[in-house]
């Protein structure tokens, strides 16, 4: 089913007002459903320019669409999600907020990246070009300053001397790390994080991690970060949020989620996930 | 108007006619095929003699049918019909692909299954007729109907060598009464009204037998 | 043997009419095929649809029937004569390319959703993804039924004598009526039949190679020269020929 229309031009509480700490991301009200299944559950809660929030819960609670959404990879069933104070999931139209168009979307969508669990790189094209591809016939950079920050980037994933290699000839924590590279050459705003460390060999996810922990030193990008590494959590984010069934069942800073939850859920969650490692 | 419906009409049972024989054509010629095809993904496995069967099968599948058809019927004796040598040489044509079917089709067959008959000291006949076959069989049988359809529209060839079936025989009222268009188009139209339901039996059968 | 070697230059003549055919053919297929292949990829109704209704009517016709109605039946209707060449090229490019269109669309559609969701990821536009990530990917999966294809199209040329066109198989008739000849006659279009397939196929293989190594992966059979030699795998038959 398509996202209805929404009457409301304003957007919900903080969003659209010019203030300077406006939030960047804002969910109002998102509902999203599979079918009979509901992922999201009118589902509220915002993120500030520069926060990088954490996303943790059992599998199936909603974590993985949130930022597909975000992604545009699916749409909202209803509310709407803004971002940047203007309306990202839908569009104004006449005094009402109509589901965005392709167009819309591709305006709106240069702001965010996305790492994917799978890596995701084009078997058909090099590193090099896995990279380029984008800035260049996206963004319209120029080939040389498209090759210039695709070294510099290769560089800062420790993989400098891979620019000229296939995807398939890299291990996965490698191909991992350039698809981080291909996705900062975007120069996004807003970088989602997929579950990046879950289908890697657990002796290669330290450097990819490593990689994510010197982005959120030496950047100011909003991250979106789907993980079951809680210690990178702990470490990088500034809020966690705890998903359980489409809502969130408990959010506070790392301290307090890891150190003292408050919810059983919350508990059980982290008892689980710790027993596992 | 340029279509002459009437005309149409009053030429229609001759075209039928055709249809008719070149619906015989594809049935007879499909049998062949279907059992050929068999015999010779099965006799392929002989060392020497499956090689050189090989060789002939891949000659016959890189040249033309038509050439083929009508070498074949200049040779026959005058007493062989040109429906018939049209039946045999198409149904060859065609068991020359359906061999190969049928090979990837027993290729496919699990090793263990092999294994198992020999274990149990089958004898040769029944290892393949009870176990391998039926296996094999099954699950080539939606690449085996894309060839009778296939071999339907490979029927019009058979104006080269003088049998009256569907195209010839539009060839011959058309030109009688210069009724071109109409009868050419008739023709098409009626090959469509074959083979596109039988298209669609064809895709149901694949997705019925692609779902086991 | 004698009997060949002096008319060679004949023999020669119609295979050159048989390849220009096959060329002609092939051309107008793929680009028919890659036109309609990726409309039926399109989520909106109106191209879906009239990709394949081009699918179905050209797949459904005998090319032998096409190119009758393309040699005898427009002329009438129009009172424009299409030259003999012109009119098999047109049938036959017609009736393998809506093959064709259907081994584009579902190499298209088996491209991993994956792939397509990065490019999304990436804010390709849609002729960008289609350009720079979905069809080399599917490039390499069409190719194997693509040479396939090219084989039957070939053998359909041979279809085009009925309509007067002087190809291979024209000349070994000629050749019979000439000289009363006919297993001779015929053998010589029979062996340049099988070359042309046989180049025809080495052709296709390399492609395929080509295209396997620009995505990373060894070939089936190998890397070596003699992998090129490798059986074929099982043949499609389009009913063309």
């Amino acid at each position: 089913m398509p996202p209805s229309d929404i009457p409301a031009t304003e957007g919900p509480q903080g969003v659209g007002d010019g203030s300077k700490d406006q939030p960047l991301i804002v969910f109002d009200q998102v509902v999203k459903r599979f079918g009979d299944l509901t992922v999201l559950d009118h589902l509220d809660f915002s993120v500030a320019p520069g926060e990088r929030v954490t996303l943790i819960g059992p599998s199936g609670s909603g974590k993985t669409t949130i930022l597909r959404l975000l992604m545009t990879l699916e749409k909202v069933t209803e509310g709407c999600i803004w971002v940047g104070g203007e309306p990202y999931s839908h569009m104004r139209r006449g005094g009402h907020l109509t589901p965005a168009g392709e167009g819309y979307l591709r305006e709106r969508r240069k702001r965010v990246g996305m790492v994917f669990q799978q890596f995701n790189l084009f078997p058909n094209m090099t590193v090099r070009q896995n990279i380029i591809e984008a800035p260049v016939h996206v963004l319209g950079t120029s080939k040389a300053e498209a090759n210039a920050r695709a070294v510099e980037l290769l560089d800062m994933v420790g993989l400098g001397d891979k620019i000229d290699a296939h995807p398939t000839q890299l291990s996965g924590g490698q191909q991992q790390r350039v698809a981080i590279a291909r996705a900062l050459a975007m120069q996004p705003e807003i970088l989602l994080l997929d579950e990046v460390t879950s289908a890697l060999d657990p002796e290669l996810v330290a450097g990819v991690l490593d990689v994510l922990r010197e982005i959120a030193e030496t950047t100011d990008i909003t991250m979106l970060c789907v993980t079951h590494e809680m210690g990178f959590a702990r470490d990088v984010s500034h809020r966690v949020l705890m998903f359980d069934q489409g809502q969130i069942a408990e959010e506070g800073t790392p301290e307090q989620i890891f150190g003292e939850p408050k919810e059983e859920r919350t508990k059980s969650f982290l008892r689980s996930v710790l027993d596992n490692e | 108007m340029f279509w002459d419906f009437q005309w149409t009409f009053e030429v229609l049972p001759d075209l039928l006619r055709g249809l008719g024989v070149t619906i015989q054509v594809t049935v007879v010629g499909y049998l062949i095929a279907l059992i050929l095809g068999l015999l010779i993904a099965i006799v392929r496995r002989i060392p020497i003699f499956g090689s050189v069967l090989h060789a002939v099968m891949e000659f016959i599948r890189t040249t033309p049918l038509i050439i083929q058809l009508v070498f074949v019927f200049l040779l026959a004796p005058s007493t062989v019909s040109g429906l018939t040598v049209g039946i045999i040489v198409i149904g060859v044509h065609y068991s020359a692909y359906t061999a190969e079917v049928y090979r990837s089709g027993i290729e496919g067959v699990a090793k263990g299954q092999w294994e198992a008959a020999r274990a149990l000291s089958l004898p040769g006949r029944r290892t393949w007729g009870a176990i391998v076959l039926p296996q094999a069989i099954r699950k080539v049988i939606p690449a085996l109907g894309n060839y009778l359809i296939a071999m339907f529209k490979d029927t019009p060839l058979l104006l080269a060598i003088g049998v009256t079936e569907l195209l010839t025989e539009a060839q011959r009222v058309g030109s009688a009464s210069f009724r071109i268009v109409e009868a050419y188009t008739a023709v098409g139209l009626l090959f469509l009204l074959v083979s596109v339901p039988s298209a669609i039996l064809i895709r149901r059968l694949e997705r019925r037998y692609a779902a086991v | 043997m004698d009997f060949l070697i002096q008319r060679l230059p004949l023999y020669l003549d119609g295979a050159w009419v048989t390849i220009q055919l096959t060329i002609g053919g092939s051309a107008l297929a793929f680009v028919l095929a890659m036109v309609f292949g990726i409309m039926g990829t399109i989520r909106h109704w109106l191209p879906r649809a009239i990709a394949t209704v081009y699918v179905e009517v050209f797949r459904g016709i005998a090319a032998l029937v096409l190119m009758f109605w393309m040699a005898f039946a427009l002329p009438q209707l129009t009172g424009y004569q299409l030259d003999d060449r012109f009119a098999a090229i047109i049938a036959l490019g017609l009736n393998v390319g809506a093959y064709g269109a259907e081994v584009v669309r579902s190499s298209i559609n088996a491209v991993p959703k994956e792939q397509v969701e990065a490019t999304v990821a990436l804010n390709f536009s849609w002729f960008q993804r289609l350009r720079l990530v979905v069809l080399p990917q599917a490039w390499a999966q069409m190719l194997p039924t693509f040479g396939n294809l090219v084989i039957e199209l070939m053998k359909a040329t041979a279809v085009a004598y009925l309509i007067g066109v002087a190809d291979l198989t024209a000349v070994a008739q000629q050749m019979r009526q000439a000289t009363g000849e006919t297993v001779i006659a015929f053998i010589g279009a029979f062996i340049l039949y099988y070359l042309i397939a046989q180049v025809l196929i080495l052709g296709m293989r390399l492609l395929e190679r080509r295209a396997n190594r620009k995505l990373g992966r060894v070939p089936p059979g190998g890397t070596g020269l003699l992998a090129l030699l490798r059986p074929p795998a099982v043949n499609t038959k389009a009913g063309v020929a």
